[in-house]
C-alpha cells in the first residue's frame, strides 16, 4: 500500500470499515511512513473536535418564535 | 432538486451504524417522551423539542448558512415531526429521525435560495486533488489554544468555506452521525458518493484547521 493507497481508504480506516488484512497493511504503512501517519491522526482530530463542538447559542427570540408558534400550531391540530 | 430528495418519514427506519461514535444526547427516558407525545402529550413534545432544539438549529445553520432559513427549517422540521409522530417506529433514535427531517427541510431551503450554485447531482472532483499537502504538527491539544468562542468561530468559518455538497455529508455523517446509509438515503445520493464526498470534506477541512494548528504560530 502506498501513500496515495492510504488516502483513499482513510475514511473507511477511521470508520473501522476496512477488512482485516487492508487495514493490517495500512497499519504497517503507516509505521513507516511519518506523512501519513500525521494525515491520519489530523484528521481524526478534526472529526473529533467538530463532534465535541459546542452547538451555537440559540437566540432567545429565535427560541421564543419557536415555541410559540408550536403551541399555537399544536393547539390547532389537538382536537 | 434531487428525485431522492423529497422522502417521508416512513423512510427514516434504519439500523444504527455500529462503528459511529455513540451519542452524548441519548436519554433513558426519550422513549417515553415520545410514547406520551405520540398519544398527544404536547408538553412532553416540547420537551423533546427543548431537549434538541439547539443541535437541530447547529444543522439547519450548518447547512443552509442562513439564519433565517435555518430558523424557518428548524420551525417546520419540528411541526412536521409532530404531525409524523405516529409513523415513527422506534426503530432508530428520535433525534436521527428528527435529524433527517431537519435536513431535508434546510436543504429544500438551500436549493431555493442558491438554485444554480449547489447540487448534489453534480458529478465529484477527479482524484488528483487528494494528496494532501500542507503537512505540519499540531501538538498536543491544539484545539485547547483557543477560547471556547473564538474555536466555535473558527469551526463556523471552515465549515462554511467548504462546499455544500461536501459540507452537507460532513454535517450528517461527523456531527449528527448518521450513518453512511442513512445519510445516502436522506440526500438521495448513493453509498458511494457519500463516502467519496465524506473523504474530501474530512481532508479539506483538516487543511484549512492546519492554518490555525500549525505548532508555534497561533497562541
Amino acid at each position: 500500500m502506498n501513500c496515495e493507497d492510504v488516502i483513499h481508504e482513510l475514511s473507511d480506516f477511521i470508520d473501522g470499515e476496512l477488512d482485516a488484512a487492508s487495514r493490517q497493511e495500512l497499519e504497517s504503512h503507516l509505521n513507516e511512513c511519518s506523512d501519513c501517519k500525521l494525515v491520519v491522526d489530523q484528521t481524526k482530530k478534526t472529526i473529533e473536535i467538530f463532534c465535541d463542538s459546542e452547538p451555537i447559542e440559540l437566540p432567545s427570540e429565535v427560541r421564543n418564535r419557536l415555541h410559540e408558534t408550536l403551541r399555537r400550531r399544536l393547539k390547532e391540530a389537538t382536537p | 432538486m434531487g428525485a431522492g430528495l423529497i422522502f417521508s418519514p416512513r423512510d427514516f427506519l434504519s439500523t444504527p451504524n455500529p462503528h459511529r461514535l455513540r451519542s452524548k444526547i441519548a436519554r433513558e427516558d426519550e422513549h417515553q417522551l415520545v410514547a406520551a407525545a405520540k398519544s398527544g402529550d404536547t408538553a412532553a413534545f416540547e420537551e423533546l423539542v427543548s431537549r434538541y432544539e439547539r443541535k437541530i438549529f447547529r444543522l439547519t445553520m450548518n447547512i443552509t448558512r442562513n439564519r433565517e432559513d435555518a430558523e424557518d427549517a428548524m420551525q417546520d422540521a419540528f411541526l412536521k415531526s409532530y404531525s409524523h409522530l405516529k409513523t415513527f417506529q422506534g426503530d432508530s433514535r428520535f433525534y436521527t429521525w428528527l435529524v433527517r427531517i431537519a435536513a431535508n427541510e434546510a436543504l429544500m431551503r438551500l436549493r431555493k435560495r442558491r438554485p444554480n450554485q449547489f447540487s448534489l447531482d453534480e458529478p465529484i472532483e477527479g482524484d488528483e486533488d487528494l494528496m494532501p499537502r500542507e503537512l505540519q504538527d499540531w501538538g498536543p491539544g491544539p484545539e485547547q489554544r483557543f477560547a471556547q468562542t473564538e474555536m466555535r468561530e473558527i469551526l463556523s468559518g471552515v465549515i462554511e468555506e467548504l462546499a455544500p455538497d461536501y459540507r452537507i455529508v460532513f454535517v450528517l455523517r461527523d456531527i449528527e452521525e448518521l450513518s453512511t446509509e442513512e445519510t445516502a438515503a436522506s440526500l438521495g445520493i448513493s453509498i458511494a458518493a457519500v463516502k467519496s464526498r465524506l473523504l474530501r470534506a474530512r481532508l479539506k477541512l483538516r487543511e484549512k484547521l492546519n492554518r490555525y494548528f500549525q505548532q508555534g504560530r497561533a497562541n
